[in-house]
């Protein structure tokens, strides 16, 4: 037999790769790596809900990260399709170097 | 197990469905028929939007929630519907000139254009935040694509690189503080947030307060309010001009529908918490915005795109006073600020050429001499975004100043006069190039018929609610109205 976790180590773990996802975002320059942290975030969000929804007694968080799932899995598929297209023409990921606009 | 089936009620959705329709239907002849033109699929848009303007209208009146509490049909999300399918309509009949100039003339284009469309009206009319975050996404997903739709332009892909990125993060905050949310009510539903969201004290106090926070965070990024900002000069200027227009007029109004939704609707017994914040938003983004526009002198489109952000800042003063008033001015002015934005945007694609290497404000130098109706016409959009009578923008500012006044919010209307006063000298700015200046060689062109007519419906629209706009105040407030039950 073992003990339930608590519902506040889920919670917990949600926060921090929430936030871990954010921080990632912010810092890292390279455009696969904050789409990854994008993911993290995403997921972050999922465990939030699924916790709250055996807190809560009903299904609807259960319900709303598997909507979050599947339009993660659609922004994923337009996400790689423009760093394809911006790689090919420019030849670098580097959001520090992707700056033809400026002011 | 109990399953029980939803009632489904096709018909209240049938703005959307004639949408989604269309556009389906615009990627199949795109697909199986041959050498079809762009300007026959364009038409097939039009004729779709205006066949949902149609089960719109006859929408109108009716108040039902269906699809077990998820969409809401009332005169609120009927007028919204409307401002949509304008700016949608506008858009393709700009696009069609423009597209051929930049030779990315294909279907996928306007399907994408009208999925965007239906996924603002599934965000007008969500009553729950599952609904919202769908339409949400729906909208989304069609604008990364649309902001980087010419492939081979290097500003294209960064734009719509930059966009994806931080729209993605916004969606982030959004679906975090829906997670909150739902961790202290127990429901999606924006009814029963209402219910108890007001009452918690104590942790779940916390959780609401932190999820009403990133809720504003990921709405702040949509409407692209300041501090939010960052992303909007270099989308709007890197993406298709038409497609600027439409993120900056449509775009803009669908996150606005879900914002009045779900603060003045679900979330107004904590205005108190959010009120500070939208105020410094609203403060924020007038003065910012008005800033960064009268240094801009480099690139047009950059330039309205910081007049956007200040037009942002005047919304979010309209929402923060809240009430029938307030929600109706944020209506009306979304209306108004469709036909100018786009309209000075269709004087862009006109007047721009191909490429549009150098849209610097010398290329407009004299542009009075060789296309007078056109300088004419982008002169009232300029005077109407600045708010000079007897245009919409007016009379859409006059609403949202004494809305504010009305709520007892006076330093901030101070500061929106100031601000659009202070606008007037960038608008001029403008003018005066195109009235004052010599002639600068611009290649001799005849404008399409369907740019043509968008100037048309464009220039009608701000002269028509500058001049009387009695009866569609009338109807914003009936709208409000019906959302806020008053």
């Amino acid at each position: 037999m073992s003990a339930e976790v608590p519902l506040s180590y889920y919670l917990i773990l949600g926060a921090l790769l929430f936030i871990i996802g954010a921080v990632g975002v912010l810092t890292r320059r390279h455009a696969l790596v904050i789409l990854m942290s994008i993911e993290l975030m995403l997921n972050a969000v999922n465990i939030t809900l699924v916790a709250f929804s055996r807190m809560q007694g009903n299904l609807t968080g259960q319900v709303f990260s598997l909507f979050i799932i599947a339009v993660a899995a659609a922004e994923a598929a337009v996400g790689l399709a423009i760093v394809i297209v911006l790689f090919n023409s420019r030849e670098t990921l580097n959001i520090d170097e992707i700056n033809l606009m400026k002011w | 197990m109990n399953f029980v089936l939803p009632e489904i009620d096709l018909g209240a959705i049938a703005p959307q469905l004639w949408l989604t329709a269309t556009a389906i239907l615009v990627l199949m002849v795109q697909a199986f028929v041959p050498l079809v033109t762009s300007r026959s699929l364009a038409l097939l848009s039009i004729i779709g939007s205006l066949l949902s303007l149609v089960a719109t209208l006859g929408l109108w009146g009716q108040e039902a929630v269906l699809f077990s509490g998820m969409i809401a049909l009332d005169t609120f999300s009927l007028f919204f519907n409307v401002v949509f399918l304008l700016g949608a309509i506008l858009t393709v009949l700009i696009s069609v000139e423009y597209l051929e100039r930049e030779q990315i003339a294909h279907g996928e284009y306007f399907a994408l254009v009208l999925f965007a469309t239906v996924g603002m009206m599934i965000m007008a009319a969500g009553v729950d935040l599952i609904a919202i975050f769908i339409g949400l996404e729906i909208l989304s997903l069609s604008l990364y694509v649309l902001a980087g739709f010419m492939r081979q332009v290097l500003r294209s892909n960064e734009s719509a690189m930059k966009y994806f990125l931080l729209g993605a993060f916004a969606t982030g905050f959004f679906l975090y503080g829906i997670a909150l949310l739902y961790g202290a009510t127990g429901s999606t539903n924006l009814d029963r947030i209402f219910l108890i969201a007001g009452e918690r004290g104590g942790w779940g106090n916390v959780l609401v307060m932190g999820g009403m926070g990133l809720l504003l965070v990921g709405f702040g990024f949509k409407v692209a309010s300041v501090p939010f900002h960052m992303w909007t000069p270099d989308v709007y200027e890197g993406a298709p001009t038409p497609i600027s227009a439409f993120m900056s007029t449509a775009a803009k109004a669908g996150a606005f529908a879900a914002f009045v939704r779900v603060f003045l609707y679900s979330l107004p017994g904590l205005a108190a918490s959010w009120a500070p914040l939208l105020a410094g938003m609203a403060v924020l983004s007038m003065v910012v915005g008005t800033l960064l526009a009268l240094v801009q002198r480099r690139n047009i489109k950059r330039l309205l795109a910081y007049s956007s952000i200040v037009h942002v800042g005047y919304l979010l003063l309209g929402l923060l006073s809240g009430g029938t008033e307030g929600g109706a001015s944020v209506l009306f002015y979304l209306l108004a600020y469709t036909f100018m934005q786009v309209g000075a945007f269709a004087v862009v694609v006109y007047l721009g050429g191909q490429g549009e290497d150098d849209l610097s404000l010398a290329r407009f130098s004299g542009v009075a001499v060789r296309h007078p109706v056109a300088a004419l016409a982008f002169s009232l959009f300029l005077l109407s975004l600045a708010g000079i009578p007897p245009t919409a923008g007016f009379v859409g500012k006059f609403y949202i100043f004494s809305a504010a006044i009305q709520a007892g919010h006076i330093g901030l209307a101070v500061v929106g006069v100031l601000t659009s006063v202070v606008s007037l000298y960038y608008y001029l700015g403008v003018i005066v190039f195109m009235y004052m200046r010599d002639p600068v060689d611009l290649p001799e062109r005849r404008p399409s018929a369907a740019l043509v007519t968008a100037l048309a419906l464009a220039v009608a629209g701000t002269v028509e609610m500058g001049l009387f706009p009695g009866s569609l105040l009338d109807l914003a407030q009936q709208s409000v109205a019906s959302l806020l039950g008053s």
